[in-house]
């Protein structure tokens, strides 16, 4: 097992009052496994993400990453794992301004032992393999939205990384580049890679295999995405809705009443 | 282990620190001077200022090794509650006196005591009033450093048989209208004709020494002296130190011979007085180490500045970057990592304020040299000042930078990541 969850609990102190974020999970995640968490605002699916990426630390349970207890690490050892076991991908890019495409993928393998001409190697190879080849020299603000997570993918995969986290990736993106981010991630992990995923639209989670449901901090769910409930229910309204769409009957003008909105 | 991989990665990642930091002072250029202003300052402050005592102290000390540093000046004196009681003739120093003081102190290697009149000097037709004739004894020339460029000085014979023989220095040669080579011709002074032995050298002093004009000027044995007028007294008498540290010894013993010689006991105030040319050079590098502590001191005042402004600006970057530093976090950097990140920047900081304060400084010192006639013309910047003021710069970096850097060592990456 990639990951091994046992018990995991985080409870967050604000001055007196506590928040229980997680109450006591249980999960495993296998190697090249695309497994997608999903849940309601607050249900604690950052939280969790943020101590599968070691950036924070429960309160209780214990969290196994390839046979390594992180629970029981000091900051200097996660810093560590963060640097050579996890890619981690944020909502909100968090790519360096005013640096180029390449000096932000390079950013983990300043704090790793590869020197700086091997470093730039395999940025360029990272970013290359999300597509940007092309965009190098490219300064972060002179990249598109899709762009910039493409460029923060390559950060995430640069030290080819065991597993690859992503909170709401595509949540700060429009439709078309949502698609392009998800393929890449499908691409990535017919490649071997393993993916998990945060994320609350049911078609973006359609690229995992499996679907892991959280309601407050715990699991409610946990099915491979073509038996999940929910997720095939959604798929039934969907092609419901395509079908609506292309048959003319049901509805007089629905381009009209679409661009109209 | 940790500690292995961080030593391995320190010496690259300091200079990717340096680099970066020095890309954001260029970048906040008129930000990075204003932060630094308190250290450049301080560093040209300091620079300009010992170069300038340096400046000075060489300049005086040259002039002293031209006057002659290890000099010591001997004459009797009437103490001033005495002044109405003693005659002034009778604190004169006498021949027996300045024989004591050869004999008795060690720290003396010479004296000679000196005779000082003015007479008339005339050559063929040639007269001139008031001519300066001083009779010296032939160690004069080394104490006084003007030695005889042609003929001899005086010798035991001359002294002993009170010859009239005189030396003459090239003003009385131009004066007189004597031979450029003087030797052998004779001129007649107060009457009586003297042979003249030799041309004695010229010293140029500045007015400080009393330098300016030469006047002609003549030499005589001091026995010759004492025979043309019977009644004259020693002037005063010169000696010279055995080495340059023995001034205070040299004032000791001439003051012991002295007074026992006149038989001064108790309290009785000393009858005449000793002078030592090393003295006031030692005074003098008193006063410039004094005014070099001073700069220090301003020094350390605007380090202090410069360095509550370097924590400001760095507590600024740190809560300005602190999303770039929780990445730098989430991706692997360690606490360690980013507290030496940090403190680089902070003394990259500092030590471009050092060099710019070193350029302003020697530009300072370029000018004072500059100043036509100036006696800063020798300033110039001891090694060690460049040294300390680039140490302290850096110091300063640190001291000042800590605080900063482990405000961002410590953050929580999470926290970090969600600062606006
Ligand atoms: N740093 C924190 N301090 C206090 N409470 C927090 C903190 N982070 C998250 N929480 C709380 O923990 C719960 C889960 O939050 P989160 O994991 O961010 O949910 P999600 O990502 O699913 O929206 C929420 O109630 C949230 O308010
Ligand atoms: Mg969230």
């Amino acid at each position: 097992m990639t990951i091994k969850i046992r018990q995991l609990e985080k409870i967050y102190k604000i001055g007196v009052e506590r928040v229980h974020a997680l109450r006591g999970l249980d999960l495993d995640i296998a190697k090249n496994e695309f497994v997608a968490i999903m849940g309601a605002s607050g249900s604690g699916k950052s939280t969790l993400m943020n101590i599968l990426g070691c950036l924070d630390k429960p309160t209780r349970g214990s969290y196994v990453l390839n046979g390594k207890p992180t629970h029981k690490m000091g900051q200097a050892a996660l810093a560590q794992v963060r640097n050579e076991e996890i890619g981690f991908i944020f909502q909100s890019f968090e790519l360096l301004p005013r640096t180029s495409a390449l000096k932000n993928v390079m950013l983990p393998l300043i704090y790793s032992r590869k020197n700086w001409l091997s470093a730039q190697r395999l940025a360029r190879r990272a970013l290359e393999r999300v597509g940007l080849g092309d965009r190098m020299r490219h300064r972060s603000s002179q990249l598109s939205g899709g762009q910039r997570q493409r460029v923060a993918v390559a950060r995430a995969l640069v030290s080819e990384p065991s597993i690859l986290l992503a909170d709401e990736p595509t949540g700060n993106l429009d439709t078309t580049t949502t698609e392009e981010i998800i393929d890449l991630f499908k691409q990535l992990h017919s490649e071997g890679q393993t993916i998990v995923m945060v994320t609350h639209e049911e078609d973006v989670a359609d690229a995992a295999e499996r679907i892991v449901r959280l309601t407050d901090g715990k699991i409610v769910s946990d099915h491979p995405t073509r038996e999940d409930p929910v997720h095939v229910g959604f798929l039934h309204s969907a092609a419901r809705a395509a079908v609506a769409a292309v048959d003319p009957t049901p509805s007089p003008k629905p381009a009209t009443a679409l661009s109209e909105e | 282990m940790f500690l292995l991989r961080t030593i391995l990665l320190l010496p690259r990642l300091i200079a990717q620190t340096v680099f970066l930091a020095l890309g954001q002072i260029w970048a906040n250029k008129i930000r990075s001077l204003l932060t630094t202003l308190g250290i450049i300052i301080g560093v040209s402050s300091i620079i300009a200022v010992v170069a300038a005592m340096k400046g000075l102290e060489n300049s005086i000390l040259n002039e002293f090794e031209t006057f002659g540093a290890r000099k010591v000046y001997i004459s009797g004196d009437r103490p001033r509650e005495l002044r109405n009681k003693i005659n002034w003739r009778d604190v004169q120093l006498t021949f027996d006196e300045i024989d004591a003081i050869e004999e008795h102190c060690p720290s003396i290697t010479k004296v000679t005591p000196l005779i000082m009149g003015g007479y008339p000097a005339q050559f063929a037709d040639t007269k001139l009033d008031g001519v300066r004739v001083t009779g010296i004894h032939g160690e004069w020339h080394e104490i006084e450093g003007r030695s005889v460029l042609l003929g001899r000085p005086f010798n035991d014979i001359d002294e002993r048989e009170r010859r009239d023989v005189c030396l003459v220095n090239d003003k009385a040669i131009d004066e007189l209208g004597l031979d450029r080579d003087p030797t052998g011709q004779t001129v007649l002074i107060n009457q009586n004709r003297f042979t003249i032995v030799g041309l004695v050298e010229t010293v140029e002093l500045s007015e400080m020494f009393g330098g300016g004009e030469t006047n002609a000027e003549v030499f005589i044995p001091i026995s010759t002296a004492m025979r043309l007028n019977p009644n004259a007294w020693v002037s005063y008498a010169m000696g010279q130190l055995a080495h340059p540290d023995l001034s205070e010894d040299a004032i000791a013993e001439i003051t012991a011979v002295l007074r026992k010689v006149r038989g001064l006991e108790g309290d009785y105030p000393n009858t005449f007085e000793v002078g030592v040319v090393q003295q006031f050079i030692d005074g003098f590098k008193r006063v410039a180490g004094a005014i070099t502590a001073g700069a220090g001191g301003i020094v350390g005042i605007s380090l202090l500045v410069g360095g509550v402004g370097i924590m400001n600006i760095m507590l600024v970057s740190v809560s300005e970057r602190t999303r770039e530093i929780g990445l730098r976090k989430s991706v692997g950097a360690r606490p360690s990592v980013i507290l030496t990140q940090f403190l680089v920047e902070a003394v990259t900081l500092c030590l471009v304020g050092g060099a710019v304060g070193l350029v302003v400084g020697e530009g300072l010192v370029l000018l004072m040299k500059a100043v036509p006639d100036s006696p800063l013309e020798d300033a110039s910047t001891p090694l060690w000042v460049v040294v300390l003021s680039v140490g302290f710069s850096g110091a300063t970096g640190v001291i000042f930078g800590m605080f900063p850097a482990i405000k961002a060592a410590r953050l929580d990456p999470i926290e970090a990541l969600r600062h606006e």
